[in-house]
Parts: C-alpha cells; structure tokens; sequence
C-alpha cells in the first residue's frame, strides 16, 4: 500500500507547482479527489484495502484490472453509488474538494458527481426529456432555458447533428452507440465536476468505441474524467494517469506513460504485457 | 438411428399440437362464454334494458339501470381505497424493502388473497353494516376494495421487479432522490404492467357476488349518495337467475352480457391507453 501513496504524491509533484510530499501542501484547487485508507466491505467480505490515490482536476483517470479486482467498486464509491446494494460499506476517507465526500447527503453529491454506466441505460422516454431528466430534477424548468441546455449537452457528447430532428423520439430508436452517448449526454447536462465512467465501451463496436474516446478527449478540460475499463489499449490512448487494481488493492498508480512503459512493480508489468489477467 | 429421427419428428410435432389445442381452448372459451351470453341475452337487451329500473314480476320490459350504475360506483368505491393501498404497498415491497418486514407483508398479502370472498362480506358486515345498522355502496365498495388490494400488491410488485436495476441507478446517479426515480423512471418503465395487472384486479372483483350480498345487499330503486342499499350486476344476475320466472332468466343473461362487456371494454380501453403512451 505504500506504492500508491508515494505514486499519488509524487504525480501531484510533477504535475503542479512544487509541493512538499505530505498531501497536505499540495494545491487544493489541482486535487479533485483524494482518497485515503479506503476499505470496503459487502457484509463481512472485504473487498478493497487501503486504498489510497488522489483524482487530478480535469485530467483523465484510467482505473484497470482484471474482472474482480475491485476497480467497478472502487469507482462506485466516488458517487456513493454502492449504498443501492444493502449491507454494503466503505470506511476510510475521501476528501472531494476538502469536503468529507463519504458523510456527504448523497443526493448533493451525485449531482456533481455524474455517472455513465457499463450497459447504455438511457430512461424509456423521448431523446429530449433523457437529457432533460437531470436538469428537471434539479430544478430546471421551463421552455427555453431547459432546450437550450438540452442542445448544449447533446452538442457536448456530439450527438446533436444526428439527433436534433427526433428530440421527441424514443431513446430506445437509438444504436447502441448512440444510446451510450445520450446517456454520457445526460450526464453532462448537470455540470458535474466529475464524471465517472464505469467500462462505457463494454457493450460497443469498435466505431462506436473510437467516437466516445474521442469525446472523452474533448471532455477533459471541461470536467474531471474517472474510467473503469478492461481494455489496456483504450487506457493507454485516453489517460493521462492510471491506476491498477489486483484482488482490492491498488497496486501501482502513476502517469500512464509510466505505468505502461516502466511499471514499477512486477504484478503490474505482468498484466500490462498480457501474462495474466 | 432412422426410427429415432422419426421418434424426434413425432414427438416434435405432437407437442406443437398440443400447446397449440391449449392456446386454442384458452381462447375458445372465452369466446363461448361471450356467445352463448349473446344467444341467451341477447334479445332482452335493449336500450329500455340499460336505462330503466326493474319492473315488479309479471310486468314485460324493465331494465337494470340502477345495477349498472351500483356496479359502476362500487367498483370506484373499491378502486379508490383498494389501489393506493396496493400500489403503495407493492412500491414499497419491490423498493424500500428490508429483508424480513417484506417477508411477511408478501406473505400476509397472499394469504388474504386466498380468504373467501364471502368471508370478506362478513368482514364489511361486521365494521361497516352492524354499526351504520343499515346495507350501503360503502360497505360493499369496502368490501371489494378489500379484496383488491392483495392482486394490486403484487402485481405492482412483479411489473416494478422487472424493471432493470441501471435505470434506478441512471436515476440515483443524475442526483434524483430515491423518491423521485421510483416516481419518474421506475413506475413509468413498468406502467404496462402495472395498469394491466390492475385493470385485471378490477375485472376480478367487478363480477364478486358473495360479499356484496350482505353489505351492499340490492335494491329495486335508485340508490342516492352512498350510504343506502344499492343493486349491482352480479347481484341481479344471482337474484334472477334463482328466480322462477323466464323472462327474468333471460334479463339475468342479459346482465351477464353487459357486466361482461363492461369489463371487457375498460380491459381493451386501458390497453390501448398504456400501448398508445409508450409508443413515443
């Protein structure tokens, strides 16, 4: 567990201004969110062990693994998504923003902290009331303001040229690609600060895969990105950090250059050139 | 190997027959029931027959106007009280559930929904008719409602069950209270099922004799407001059909045919109602 608290300091180091290597020092406003002696429990069975890394602001966060290995639940900590599953817990602490995110109402919480889940899940509703389901709930009412916002986000997730003639359309006539896009779409038309990415490309080919990797791209100074993902490949082309869960534990976290090209501990060279995993 | 191939093949084909002749007889009898109605009652059905009270024994015509209505106000009466309660309760076995509590919310729901009919006249009689001293609407709407209430739990509870847990979670992760996703995603993803199960729940109690014998009992006249002794269909065709007389048999089948068609008609309306929303 000592690897990923000096990766988490050391990253910080080279990325912002010079800071002593006691988290305490570094820019708040460069650390979204920092994650300390995370341990996870489903009833008596623990899951992830002290997990600790800090979450760049506005970079892209790859989280890799084999099946398992804890880094889905780890990601469903981030927006306290786990509490749908009963006698499920995490105890340690996770600051977001220096707030306590772990006692935080969980329904403020996921209002900045977005979600887009590993099966397109868009609602059985029109395109245009999917987007505007968020933003209704959050209080956004009303003609013009709620279409504008609607465009905008399908324009964020580069939907909108194929979708603005069938606003009023089931998402369900979407493909599958699309579908993922909407819900990405969906996502982002709160503003969240975060945006966490539970293997979004799981369930698509390989075009629909290249174009949410490319909004991935477009994303990233807009938003903090976190993705969960199975494929090597796709961390290594969209993050710039990734982190590398064995059996809950992280067991290397670095810049992903590093990560892929000079792993420092063996399990994670192991995985990386395909000898397990 | 030639004479099991043929083996396969017959045994292939006879099993296609046979769930075949099923769905057949399934379908049949309805439709015979339906004719056979029609045969019978048909020609006491008149326009007289659906806007005019009974007329006493031995006078030709007369109609069952009052028991439509009675019919139509006590199945309002038992929806009203019956399918918050049951749709309330389902939402909350499929959503907010522990482990033990629903256990035996489930159970207790079934079992009330094996209790007798005329034990839940009884039920209405004794804390509905006793204390008002009189039969009402309201004691037999009560007991109808009663009686729904179990079907509308649990189907509320299967349509909600089949409704994929990412929805919920798509809901939750945008920042809706759990609340509020049951309220906008999950009940609207499972609409179809639950109107269905509910319009059938209604269909079910709509043509329930015994408890209504003795809590809504009958009445030969308009019944006003709620609380006077009220006729309804089911209790006209019992009444007549028991009765010596052959044009009252026949007004009996022409009740059936009606209460029938009522009951029909709101099931196909409905349908087309839920299929018509979700098609866009």
């Amino acid at each position: 567990m000592t690897i990923s608290d000096a990766g988490g300091a050391q990253m910080v180091k080279q990325e912002s201004r010079p800071a002593q290597s006691g988290g305490a020092t570094v820019a708040a406003d460069d650390v979204k969110m920092r994650v300390s002696g995370l341990d996870f429990y489903y009833g008596p069975k623990q899951t992830l062990f002290g997990i600790s890394l800090q979450i760049l602001t506005n970079r892209i966060t790859a989280l890799i693994g084999p099946s398992g290995c804890g880094k889905s639940t780890f990601l469903r900590t981030l927006n306290r998504m786990y509490e749908t599953v009963p006698h499920a817990r995490a105890e340690g602490e996770i600051l977001f923003d220096n707030e306590d995110l772990l006692s935080m109402d969980p329904v403020t919480l996921r209002r900045r902290v977005g979600m887009v889940f590993q099966r397109p899940n868009p609602f059985p509703k029109s395109i245009f009331d999917n987007i505007a389901y968020g933003l209704r709930v959050n209080g956004t009412h009303g003609g013009a303001a709620l279409k504008e916002k609607v465009e905008k986000s399908l324009r964020r997730a580069a939907l909108w040229d194929e979708v603005k003639d069938q606003l009023q359309k089931s998402a369900y006539a979407l493909s599958g690609g699309q579908q993922q896009r909407l819900c990405i779409a969906r996502a982002l038309a709160v503003d969240p600060e975060v945006l966490l990415l539970d293997e979004p490309c799981s369930a698509l080919d390989p075009i629909a895969t290249a174009k949410i990797e490319e909004l991935l791209f477009s994303l990233q100074d807009q938003c903090t990105l976190i993705i969960v993902t199975h494929n090597m490949q796709q961390a290594a082309r969209v993050a710039d950090f990734t982190g590398f869960f064995l059996l809950g534990e992280l067991i290397e976290y670095n810049k992903t250059e590093i990560i892929f090209k000079t792993p420092a501990k063996k399990e994670t060279e192991d995985y990386i050139t395909g000898r397990f995993g | 190997m030639l004479w099991r191939n043929t083996w396969r093949k017959f045994v292939n084909y006879f099993m296609f027959s046979m769930t075949g002749l099923c769905a057949l007889v399934t379908v049949g009898v309805l439709f015979f029931i339906l004719g056979y109605l029609v045969w019978n009652g048909g020609s006491s059905l008149s326009w007289a027959f659906l806007t005019h009270l009974p007329t006493p024994v031995g006078e030709r015509g007369g109609g069952m106007a009052n028991a439509i209505v009675g019919s139509a106000k006590l199945l309002l009466l038992a929806s009203v009280f019956g399918i918050p309660i049951g749709f309330l309760g389902g939402v909350y076995l499929a959503e907010f559930g522990g482990r033990s509590f629903p256990f035996v919310v489930r159970y207790t729901a079934d079992l009330l929904n094996g209790v007798p009919s005329i034990v839940m006249g009884i039920f209405a009689y004794t804390i509905v008719v006793l204390p008002m001293k009189h039969f009402s609407t309201l004691a037999g709407g009560l007991a109808l409602g009663v009686m729904m209430i179990p079907i509308a739990v649990r189907t509320t509870e299967e349509a909600l069950r089949t409704v994929p847990l990412v929805l919920r979670e798509g809901g939750l992760a945008l920042g809706a209270s759990k609340w509020k996703t049951i309220a906008t995603v999950v009940v609207p993803a499972a609409r179809k099922g639950i109107v269905t199960g509910i319009i059938l729940d209604i269909a079910r109690v709509a043509g329930e004799t015994a408890p209504l014998l003795f809590t809504a009992f009958s009445n030969r006249f308009w019944s006003p407001g709620w609380n006077q002794p009220t006729a309804s269909l089911p209790v006209m065709v019992y009444t007549y059909a028991i009765s010596p007389y052959d044009d009252w048999h026949k007004q009996a089948w022409a009740a059936g045919l009606v209460l029938l068609t009522l009951v029909l008609v709101a099931n196909v309306v409905a349908k087309l109602f839920v299929s018509g929303r979700s098609a866009h």
